[in-house]
């Protein structure tokens, strides 16, 4: 069976302003390689800057990679129509970007919408997916954004990725912008949910006790490689200074 | 205190005596105005979201604009007068130079209408699979419509304003009565084109501004 994700030695040059020889560029990710089975969570572990959230941009082409292949339930992402690939990829962002002039019903039904689904599959397809991630339909379907709180967004914005049922999840992360109590609360309700999902995801996140708690492998990133790629239990154990300096944060 | 209350009566007096005219110039004024102002909606909004799309084209852009507005009116309405097609004596040139005026607000509130979206919202909606006019039709559009129509409405207003000097290029409109009387010291003829003028532009201030507020989305 193919997996969700298989990346093989991604990467990225940020390209360099000026002309020729004054043209350098800068690598913001190297040589990138895992995959993502059904049902797994790889959480990408790192300090800013060190490539995380770019790993994941370059996997919906929101950045172009400029070195190395990501398949998408085997096909090549290279190869699919930019939008195509992306409304097969959930995305969830620490900002949540709900569209502030959609109700919670619209913005769930965004890419069913996008893919010309008709408006009563759209419709149900909303109400289930809100009771999925605790909000009841008949109290939020008609609420904007601005009525919601941190919380519910993000619980919205985990709605809509899930739309259209894609095979893999991308979340960047989601809970990083959530007070300390919803934030724990949320966590809880997403490491429960993504058991009976059985979708890949690639979980982006620089809290190490939040990534032990929701990954099924950790990947760690310094300076845009992947200095350690493992187990929870692997991660706890290695003696890869980065690794250990994570560790004693948490 | 007895010239203002003279004045005030014989401006009644003077619009009941030439109620024809009077309408006939203010529907003048709202042609120049509407017909200025539309066509400078036309062209202003594509440039403003062109401009989100090449973004090094809008300093060039906005400061062409930019020079249009520094211009003193009647001196850009002489400027006209000789050119072909375009110029001449009357309501075409006047429309213009209107729309040249108008063109600056329109196309520097569409820009930042559009490219002052939530950057979250339109990473959200690239990620989600939107293409870059769903992008545009279905979310940068809406949320910077407040934004465009406050352009339009210091369009319209300036325009109502300028509209009333196109009579000095034989343009028609309320600047006939201004013009009329600065000519033979009439208060009371200044009075009949100014008032009306000054209540259009208040009318078109209230009405876009309330529209602007309905479709305030920031800060939501």
């Amino acid at each position: 069976m193919t997996k969700p994700l298989e990346v093989a030695g991604l990467g990225y040059d940020l390209p360099g302003r000026g002309k020729g020889e004054r043209r350098k560029t800068r690598p913001l990710v190297r040589d990138v390689s895992f995959t993502v089975a059904a049902g797994e969570t790889l959480v990408l572990l790192g300090r800013s800057g060190s490539g995380k959230t770019t790993t994941l941009k370059l996997i919906n082409r929101l950045l172009e990679p400029t070195s190395g292949e990501v398949r998408l339930a085997g096909e090549r992402a290279a190869d699919l129509p930019v939008t195509r690939l992306r409304r097969r990829i959930g995305y969830v962002i620490q900002d949540v970007g709900l569209f502030p002039h959609f109700t919670v019903e619209r913005n769930v039904g965004l890419v069913p919408q996008l893919e010309g689904w008709p408006p009563a599959r759209i419709a149900a397809r909303g109400r289930e997916l809100l009771a999925l991630v605790g909000l009841d339909p008949d109290t939020f379907m008609k609420r904007y954004p601005h009525e919601l709180s941190g919380g519910q967004r993000q619980r919205v914005g985990v709605a809509r990725a899930l739309a259209a049922d894609p095979p893999l999840l991308l979340l960047d992360e989601p809970f990083g912008a959530l007070d300390p109590i919803t934030r724990v609360e949320l966590q809880r309700e997403f490491a429960a949910l993504k058991g009976r999902l059985g979708k890949g995801m690639v979980f982006v996140t620089h809290d190490v006790r939040e990534g032990l708690l929701l990954g099924t492998h950790i990947g760690l990133m310094l300076q845009g490689s992947l200095a350690f790629l493992g187990t929870p239990d692997e991660f706890r154990r290695s003696d890869h200074p980065e690794c250990r300096a994570f560790m004693a944060a948490a | 205190m007895q010239g203002i209350y003279g004045g005030g009566m014989s401006l009644l007096a003077f619009y009941s005596r030439n109620s024809q005219e009077v309408l006939g110039l203010v529907g003048q004024h709202l042609y120049l105005v509407a017909i200025s102002t539309g066509a400078a909606i036309v062209v202003g909004v594509p440039l403003g979201i062109l401009l989100t799309r090449r973004p090094t084209w809008r300093g060039p852009v906005l400061g062409v604009a930019n020079v249009f507005q520094t211009v003193p009116s009647l001196a850009l309405f002489g400027f006209l007068i000789p050119l072909p097609f375009i110029g001449g004596i009357g309501a075409t040139t006047a429309i213009v130079a209107l729309v040249l005026y108008a063109l600056l607000p329109i196309v520097r509130n569409t820009y930042e209408g559009v490219a002052g979206v939530d950057p979250a919202v339109r990473e959200a909606g690239r990620g989600m699979g939107m293409t870059d006019w769903q992008l545009l039709t279905q979310v940068e559009f809406p949320l910077g419509f407040g934004v465009i129509l406050a352009g339009v409405r210091v369009a319209t207003v300036v325009s109502i304003g300028t509209a009333t000097i196109a009579a000095a290029i034989g343009a028609g409109g309320l600047g006939v009565y201004i013009f009329r009387g600065v000519a033979v010291v009439d208060d009371t003829l200044i009075l009949a084109g100014a008032l009306p003028a000054a209540l259009m532009a208040l009318a078109a201030d209230g009405l876009l501004g309330v529209a602007e507020r309905r479709f305030a989305w920031r800060g939501k």
